[in-house]
């Protein structure tokens, strides 16, 4: 008899509340640790992870007072999802930001995708009006 | 609720703050308000000692954008040092390396911006 290879998981739901982001980082140090990941890589996830909760925090409008976060481990590649229930939004309609013009607007803010894509080595958005999803991958290699 | 503290000294006409903390909206705001302080009263050398804040957010960030503005309108300067290695990248990823300089250790922040 062949055991069934199980797929672990982690799932974490996190309230609306500022800071709380930190509780979803001690998450992924833990599970980063598990898979063997180098500390470089845990820290690129943990920042793109604060960058993706604080996004679902401040721009989703949530209807819900929760995030949900799941992390997967898939072999070599960890996926984190990030979920709000919120108004959803239109990547194409976020501009990408350049320190140049940053300098000269009153509006410093809007780097977390940025970031996040820089960061994680795949990243989608899934977004509806009842809400969006990221899915970022990391590889361990 | 973050605890977030700064401790300011000054070297010459350099200006060094030491945070302790998650560098956030409040961190963020928090360091502002030392550097525009210290602006009006002439200051316009800084750097920040970051050893104790390996946790950073981009809204943080951002505020150190503002003081680097602000301090280009005085011909002044801001530089970093004690730096963890996510926080370097962050600042390189966000284009802060461009107007403003990370430095590897105290000493030799201070011989760069003197």
């Amino acid at each position: 008899m062949s055991a069934k290879k199980i797929t672990p998981k982690v799932e974490l739901t996190i309230p609306i509340i500022p800071d709380m982001e930190l509780a979803a980082t001690k998450t992924s140090e833990v599970v980063a640790k598990h898979m063997g990941l180098s500390e470089e890589k845990s820290a690129e996830i943990s920042m793109a992870l604060i960058e993706a909760t604080i996004n679902a925090f401040e721009h989703s409008e949530s209807k819900s007072a929760n995030v949900e976060i799941h992390f997967v481990i898939q072999g070599d590649t960890l996926e984190i999802k990030v979920t709000d229930h919120g108004k959803g939004f239109d990547k194409s309609q976020v501009a990408i930001p350049n320190i140049e013009e940053k300098l000269e607007s009153d509006h410093k803010r809007g780097w977390g995708l940025q970031l996040i894509q820089e960061l994680m080595d795949t990243v989608e958005f899934a977004s509806t009006e009842d809400g969006t999803t990221v899915t970022m991958t990391k590889k361990k290699i | 609720m973050s605890d977030f503290n700064t401790e300011t000294r000054t070297e010459g006409d350099i200006v060094i703050i030491k945070t302790s903390g998650y560098l956030n909206n409040v961190g963020g705001e928090q360091v502002s308000e030392v550097c525009y302080k210290e602006m009006d009263a002439g200051k316009k050398l800084f750097l920040l000692d970051l050893e104790d804040s390996k946790v950073v957010n981009s809204i943080g960030v951002s505020i150190l954008i503002e003081i680097i503005e602000k301090l280009q309108d005085v011909d002044g300067r801001l530089g970093y040092y004690n730096l963890a290695p996510i926080v370097e990248k962050t600042f390189n990823i966000m284009g802060l390396t461009k107007y403003s300089t990370v430095f590897q250790s105290e000493e030799e922040a201070l011989e760069g911006m003197s």
